[in-house]
């Protein structure tokens, strides 16, 4: 006989872990008992040696399909000779730290009780289990239990209790478990807020296929939705959103439906029914029956199924809505049931609400697979908060994110707990339910960070929050920041090339960088080359004017008589763009930059294919989208000798022009461009491998979610066989910073 | 990062200005009434309530369209006597001239000072002069200094905002800076812009006559409106949230912004004054200052609300709100 005491660390809370540790003992017939406390699942099990033996081998890998068992720690114990095994409910500990799991789209299991007119949950919108369900967006306390959740204001039921305390049931402590009886309902309302009597769901349906804009209220926050057949409501939808071009994400009934849009690689397919649910960014097929004003200009479209109860019962598998974030333009999404009518109350005809609160908002994700490879665009619903391994101990730090697309992240042990999207930090609404949700996140994993990490940018909010909080600071440039969670993420401890090709970040010379060639680890950085600086005309407004640094690059090759050119730029130039011109040779509001992203502007605003961005990297996807399935060719640009290498592409921008002015067509001139700059940062890293000798080289930055760049740098350095390494577990662009910074901080501590 | 060194952005009116003497100025010169952070002091002599308060003139080019230094070196001491809810009377004038200094220019100056005195209604009693070697100043910087006898039953404050009370503005924003940028850069701007420098204690003094329980008087000089709103959401420890649509920009300003990228919200005014008052003083308020002519484009701008502590939020044309921080150097993109 033996007894043995087992602790188990990971997501083991609310994912069915003690009704299968129950039904082990059963089946072994051991004695003793588990429960949930704050640290994960502890065990006592008691039983003849062998039979423990093989208790513990299955314990880890039988585990129930939601669970993640990071740490196991097992000792013997004296015997106690119990005569059951038993469940025992959970204890408060001093010390918090359990993980909390991220919402999970509905079972198969509970699909089919929904389905089924004989179950007592046929159609009910809130079905789950201990497999699905959701988790993080209604938890406002650890330990996992009913009353710290948003479901503590449902008391169960009789037959809802009897399966919550049954340890061979599937809702055993399942604890958003309801019914019909007990549980949270839907209603739909009038956009004034007003009750209408009726079945919710079916005559939401009927509205959307009558052209309606129906706000929903789905897991992590509202949803506007309509009929993406239907051009007639989608452009009424992108008026009232305010939202002039950017593509609407889809929702379909069936992965066959999505299949007669797009196409769908095994990969993809696996990533839409994985039980995160993400948005998958797919192709589209060149007919579709789709409403023209879903997604203007590009032929990638953002897809995903059905995650929640809800969803299955609105949308039927021949069914495409568009399922976009509730809320106004570059609002957070809207989540508060007080906020629904209030906000979107304009946007939306009807509202289909319920009245379960969700405690934690988050956006859908977003992903897509490039070259077989994972890139999380937007790392959110699903994914958020299970936290990221890293290879070394960490101590506890607080990494605070970027300014726009902001993620914060905490570390603990050798784990890093990275934030749902949080958003743009400028808006009021976001900054403050950012400063909320990093408490939450101290409390829900118990840490209270010692130091901050923070970009060096001195206008970022997160970094000046940082330097508000009473514990260290710690400084991390920005592009560093992004290579470093390359690093990070495939535990490199050497130093590589990094290639950060993003937006603007703030340099260590005062200027924004942007075009970066680093020699890192995560401690230091060098940096060996970078693109040429360029003014940025009017600052921010540069940004979302490519045709101002278009313009700014004509007038340097060719002085005021540009404007005369008979090309596109030049036909529709702002007035007072000689105003423009002469204020950013004075400086006058006029940042250098070395941005990579810009690039892509210029070439967009030469082309004439983007003149004023509405959403963020519009030009750049525009002109991805010109140059896609066309032959280019190389054309030239300038490596200058000095150390650092300058990168120019002057005569790259002049080559296209000359080009454009004999009337070459513009789809192929975009992919000539993209070659150019492809085989630039190729022809940079061999030199900078050269030079120094590393064979290891990271891409990170915005920049890199062009997928054309992206797989034709990756494909060349391979054949040189060069090692390269990418983000996959968490965006490329500043939604991955703060992994970045954690990394870089983590590092530096390690090293003092 | 900060190599200990004063840089232009300390004197840019933002945060590194705000810190500079918050973390210099105050520990060594410790006393309550510099403690209290308003535009120049309030003094108690024998019963007496003084406004007392000095600026200095360094601005680039002298002269420019609606003033030149010499007017903006008075109404910007005149200005920050009446943002105390005084009425200025006495000034002082100092001058630091390089070698080599135009006389005809300094003659011009100083009769600018006097046109402008003589419109205030205030007298330049003293100063100094003092000439330094070629290049040791650019040309000329002047000192002003002045005093005032605060209104009877007047208490203005930064620390005076409360929930509740409305934000009134006097008039169109930003001319003053771009005004002086683009005289010194030679920039043609789509329409002519002019500085908004002008006395305002005339306007403050009626402002004040007819409704005393005026809580907040203050002129958003360096730093513009935003900067401004910020230090005073700090003094009183409320929040502020503006209305975009009803800040009042002139179209001439509104073009030149598009092009040149500013927000006029952070933009220097010479000529303007913010006012808190009660919600139901607000429209006495507002008859008075549109019948003045540097008060004729008065509106309400915003509210003081409980929430967001500290902080001004501006709630745009599209219905979001955006934090209008106060910045530590110039406007640098922080779009990635
Ligand atoms: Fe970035
Ligand atoms: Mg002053
Ligand atoms: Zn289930
Ligand atoms: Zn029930």
């Amino acid at each position: 006989m033996q007894r043995l005491a087992i602790h188990i660390n990971g997501i083991v809370q609310g994912v069915g872990f003690r009704p299968f540790v129950y039904n082990l003992a059963q089946h072994y017939q051991l004695t003793g008992w588990v429960l949930n406390n704050s640290q994960g699942v502890e065990i006592e099990a008691e039983g003849d040696s062998p039979t423990v033996s093989r208790f513990l081998e299955e314990l880890s890998f039988s585990a129930p399909p939601l669970a993640v068992i990071e740490e196991m720690t097992v000792n013997l114990v004296n015997l106690r000779g119990d005569t059951e095994f038993i469940i025992r409910y959970s204890r408060e500990e001093m010390q918090k730290t359990a993980w909390v799991s991220p919402d999970v789209a509905t079972c198969s299991e509970c699909l089919g009780e929904m389905t089924d007119p004989a179950d007592r949950r046929y159609r009910y919108g809130f079905i789950n289990c201990t497999n699905c369900g959701p988790r993080y967006s209604i938890i406002k306390d650890v330990p996992y239990d009913r009353a710290a959740t948003t479901m503590n204001t449902f008391p169960m039921c009789s037959s809802c209790q009897a399966e919550y305390d049954n340890p061979g049931n599937r809702r055993f402590h399942a604890q958003p478990n309801a019914c019909p009886e007990c549980g949270p309902a839907f209603r739909l309302l009038t956009s004034e807020g007003t009750p209408i009597a009726c079945d919710a769901p079916r005559k939401t349906r009927q509205l959307i296929a009558a052209g309606n804009i129906v706000a929903i209220k789905g897991i992590g926050g509202y949803h506007l939705a309509c009929d993406a057949r239907q051009e007639q409501a989608v452009s009424q939808l992108r008026t009232r959103k305010i939202r002039e071009e950017k593509p609407f994400a889809l929702m379909c009934g069936s992965i066959e439906r999505i299949r007669q849009i797009c196409d769908v690689s095994k990969e993809e397919e696996l990533l839409l029914t994985s039980s995160a649910r993400p948005i998958v960014l797919l192709t589209k097929k060149s007919d579709s029956d789709l409403a023209q004003s879903v997604a203007p200009g590009t032929d990638v479209l953002g897809m995903m199924l059905p995650y929640a109860p809800i969803h299955w019962l609105l949308l039927e598998e021949q069914d495409v809505w568009v399922m976009t974030s509730g809320n106004i333009s570059d609002e957070p999404i809207v989540y508060k049931d007080q906020d629904a009518i209030k906000l979107l109350g304009r946007i939306a005809d009807y509202f289909l609400v319920h009245n379960r609160e969700i405690f934690q908002q988050s956006d859908d994700s977003v992903v897509r697979i490039t070259g077989n490879k994972r890139q999380i665009l937007r790392r959110s619903r699903g994914f958020a908060p299970q936290p990221i391994k890293i290879s070394q101990e960490m101590p506890s730090i607080l990494a605070v994110g970027g300014e726009a697309k902001n993620t914060f992240c905490l570390t603990r042990g050798s784990f890093a707990f990275m934030s749902s999207h949080m958003g743009d930090l400028e808006n009021m609404a976001t900054y403050e339910a950012y400063l909320a949700a990093i408490e939450h996140y101290k409390k829900l994993f118990s840490i209270e960070p010692t130091l901050v990490a923070y970009d060096w940018h001195p206008e970022y909010l997160a970094s000046k929050y940082a330097l508000s909080l009473p514990i260290s600071h710690l400084g991390v440039q920005h592009h560093h920041a992004h290579i470093a969670s390359v690093l990070a993420e495939h535990s490199i401890d050497e130093k590589v090339i990094g290639v950060a090709f993003d937006g603007t970040g703030y340099g260590c010379d005062g200027t924004l960088w942007g075009g970066e060639f680093l020699i890192a680890d995560c401690t230091e950085f060098v940096r060996l080359g970078h693109c040429k600086y360029l003014p940025l005309p009017g600052g921010a407004k540069a940004i979302k004017e490519p045709w101002r640094i278009a313009a700014w690059v004509l007038y340097n090759l060719y002085g005021q008589e540009f404007a005369a050119f008979d090309i596109k730029l030049s036909r529709n130039l702002s007035p007072g763009w000689e105003l423009m011109v002469q204020a950013a040779a004075k400086g006058i509001n006029a940042p250098l930059t070395s941005s990579a992203g810009r690039l892509f502007d210029i070439a967009a605003g030469i082309l004439g294919i983007c003149h004023t961005i509405h959403y963020e990297g519009q030009g750049a996807i525009e002109l991805e989208r010109a140059g896609y399935k066309q032959y280019g060719q190389v054309l030239p640009y300038d490596i200058s000798q000095a150390s650092p290498y300058i990168l120019d592409f002057m005569p790259t921008f002049a080559a296209m022009i000359e080009a454009v002015r004999k009337g070459r067509s513009v789809e192929l001139l975009a992919a000539c461009f993209h070659e150019t700059i492809a085989d630039a940062v190729v022809t940079m890293v061999r030199k900078i491998k050269e030079d120094t000798g590393i064979q290891k080289v990271v891409l990170s930055g915005g920049v890199w979610q062009n997928i054309t760049i992206l797989e034709k740098v990756v494909g060349i350095l391979q054949q040189d066989s060069i090692s390269v390494y990418t983000n996959e577990l968490v965006p490329p662009n500043d939604g991955g910073l703060a992994f970045g910074q954690a990394a870089v901080a983590g590092a530096c501590i390690r090293k003092r | 990062m900060s190599n200990k060194r004063i840089q232009l952005a300390h004197g840019s009116g933002g945060k590194l200005s705000h810190d500079l003497i918050k973390d210099i100025m105050w520990p060594a010169f410790a006393n309550e009434i510099l403690g209290e952070m308003n535009d120049g002091a309030q003094l108690h002599i024998n019963g007496c309530r003084l406004a007392f308060s000095t600026d200095s003139y360094v601005v680039k080019p002298l002269f420019f369209p609606g003033g030149d230094i010499g007017k903006l070196a008075v109404c910007g001491t005149v200005n920050d006597i009446a943002m105390n809810g005084a009425l200025p009377s006495y000034l002082s004038a100092g001058f630091v001239l390089e070698e080599g200094f135009p006389i005809s220019d300094l003659q011009r100056i100083v009769a600018s000072m006097q046109q402008a005195a003589t419109e205030a209604g205030v007298y330049i009693v003293t100063g100094d002069t003092k000439v330094v070697e070629k290049g040791a100043v650019d040309g000329i910087y002047i000192n002003t200094a002045g005093i005032g006898k605060i209104m009877d039953g007047i208490h203005i404050s930064g620390k005076n905002a409360l929930p509740g009370q409305n934000i009134i503005l006097s008039g169109y924003l930003g001319e003053h800076s771009l005004a002086v940028m683009g005289e010194r850069h030679g920039l043609h701007f789509p329409q002519s812009v002019r500085s908004d420098c002008a006395p305002l204690n005339s306007l403050v003094e009626a402002m004040l006559t007819a409704v005393p329980k005026i809580a907040v008087l203050r002129d958003p000089t360096r730093g513009g409106l935003a900067t401004t709103l910020n230090e005073i959401a700090l003094q009183s420890g409320v929040g502020i949230m503006l209305e975009e649509m009803d800040i009042p920009i002139s179209s001439a300003v509104q073009a030149a912004c598009d092009i040149l990228g500013f927000d006029p919200l952070y933009l220097a005014n010479e000529g303007k004054v913010i006012v808190f008052v009660e919600q139901e003083s607000t429209n006495q308020v507002l008859d008075i200052m549109k019948q003045h002519v540097y008060g004729s484009e008065a509106r309400v701008i915003g509210k003081v609300v409980k929430e967001a502590r500290g902080q001004v939020g501006l709630r745009t044309r599209i219905g979001g709100v955006r934090l209008l921080d106060m910045l530590v150097g110039d406007q640098l993109p922080r779009i990635c």
